[in-house]
């Protein structure tokens, strides 16, 4: 058990490294997820809609779409030099393989989620202050739900010919009762309404977690090996 | 893992199909500590699927593999801990450093000491200079050596070869022949595919033909090369 986690550390250490090294995909997402934010900003009528209204929305849409561009590289980095056969050699289960990967996405797609909170303030003049702690538990909720089954299927995919466009297509629809639920919560949080009001969709944002994340470690062998 | 007493190797019955095509059909082969299996065979033989199911990377269609008596299943990390593989991929990552690749592929493997490990296997395949530089910073030949380092940084009991001279200039292939022997003298044994048997000949203890997935021949290597590749063409023209 201990030499499977720590795999799994060296896995998603290993992702990191590579990632810090070359910049490519945070840097994409970065630049992503601000023109994202630019276009919600610009295209909302100021007379007929509070920023308020949008917010919610246009945060999770960016920070979907931004955890999508890592969930594009997560497995095509192992498809360059075959690198993911080496990774089945190693006398390593393969539920750490997911595991790794999956805690590298995950350290991705918060770093971006870190990085576009302050511009999200800015362009939504949202005072994000006093919900932050609700929005990083959300965030961490559900984040951890659609990456959970993002990293299957960017498993699954990668070994097809239109890897990058399966990905969203088998995606999206698992990411709808994690981003309805956080788009609640937030909605919420900005209104400044109390946490007993979230409590429901966070414990429904948990149990997805759960589900998924488990589904997951059981279905990835099958969906590897060959 | 350890070598027993039994043969290192054992495949039984060993087939694979793609859909309709069936790439292995029934292989059976025996390998004990210290020999060496050169097996030859042209493009789309099913070498390489041969090697990848040896390697416990792939599951059969149908039969089994031992390594030191342990069965290979994907489910069975345990069973891949004596097996090290040389692929005509590199299995590097571009975006890691040389000593970063090495250092993961040991760590994985679960190599002691991994730091010095992978920094003495990159000194002795003459790339102790280049450490940190990219992969796809080196030529082919040089990729291909520091592939080889990392097949042997947990000292695998089986080693399995694709095309392992594929790039290497003369001194590096006689480096590598030089290794291969000098592990099956410490035991260790080899699995080598090629389309190049001439290169790989004097390596092996046991030589073996394979056409369109089948094992047309197996004996141990006796007598010259050039009347076991008469032999060897004459049954792949059949």
């Amino acid at each position: 058990m201990r030499e499977a986690i720590l795999a799994a550390f060296a896995i998603a250490g290993k992702d990191l490294r590579a990632e810090l090294r070359s910049r490519t995909a945070i840097v994409s997402a970065m630049v992503f997820a601000s023109l994202i934010l630019v276009v919600f900003s610009f295209s909302r009528d100021p007379a007929r809609l509070a920023p308020a209204d949008l917010a919610p929305s246009a945060l999770w849409i960016t920070f979907a779409f931004a955890a999508m561009t890592a969930l594009n590289r997560a497995f095509s980095v192992e498809r360059e030099h075959a690198a993911l056969d080496a990774l089945l050699l190693a006398p390593i289960p393969r539920e750490s393989i997911y595991l790794g990967k999956l805690l590298g996405n995950l350290a991705f797609v918060f770093a971006i989620e870190a990085v576009t909170l302050p511009l999200f303030a800015v362009f939504f003049n949202a005072r994000i202050g006093a919900s932050l702690g609700g929005l990083a538990l959300t965030s961490v909720l559900a984040t951890t739900g659609f990456v959970a089954v993002g990293t299957v299927f960017s498993a699954m995919t990668v070994r097809t010919r239109f890897a990058e466009l399966m990905l969203p297509v088998l995606l999206l629809p698992f990411m709808i009762p994690p981003l309805i639920g956080a788009v609640q919560v937030t909605v919420r949080l900005f209104a400044d309404r109390p946490l007993s009001e979230v409590v429901g969709w966070l414990r429904l944002l948990a149990v997805y977690d759960v589900v998924f994340v488990t589904l997951s470690l059981v279905v990835f062998p099958s969906v590897v090996d060959e | 893992m350890r070598p027993s007493e039994g043969p290192l190797l054992v495949a039984a019955g060993l087939s694979r199909a793609f859909g309709p095509l069936q790439a292995l059909r029934g292989v059976d082969l025996s390998l004990a500590a210290g020999e060496t299996l050169v097996v030859y065979g042209p493009n789309g033989a099913g070498k390489s699927t041969l090697l990848r199911l040896l390697a416990g990377i792939m599951r059969p269609t149908a039969g089994e593999i031992r390594v030191g008596g342990r069965l290979v299943r994907p489910g069975d990390p345990a069973s891949r801990r004596g097996i090290g593989l040389v692929s005509h991929h590199s299995f590097l990552y571009d975006d890691l450093s040389l000593l970063d690749n090495l250092l993961f592929a040991a760590r994985r493997h679960g190599v002691r000491d991994a730091a010095s490990v992978a920094g003495r296997a990159l000194d002795e395949a003459g790339l102790g200079a280049r450490v940190h530089e990219s992969p796809r910073s080196l030529s082919r030949g040089l990729q291909q050596r520091v592939s080889i380092a990392r097949a042997l940084l947990h000292d695998p009991l089986l080693l399995l070869l694709d095309e392992p001279f594929t790039g290497l200039d003369g001194a590096s292939a006689g480096r590598l022949r030089a290794s291969l022997a000098r592990r099956a003298g410490e035991g260790r044994a080899a699995v080598l595919v090629t389309h190049q048997l001439a290169e790989a000949w004097e390596l092996a203890t046991r030589v073996a033909v394979l056409s369109a997935g089948r094992w047309v021949l197996e004996e141990p290597r006796a007598g010259a090369y050039a009347a076991f590749a008469a032999r060897a063409e004459a049954l792949l023209d059949a």
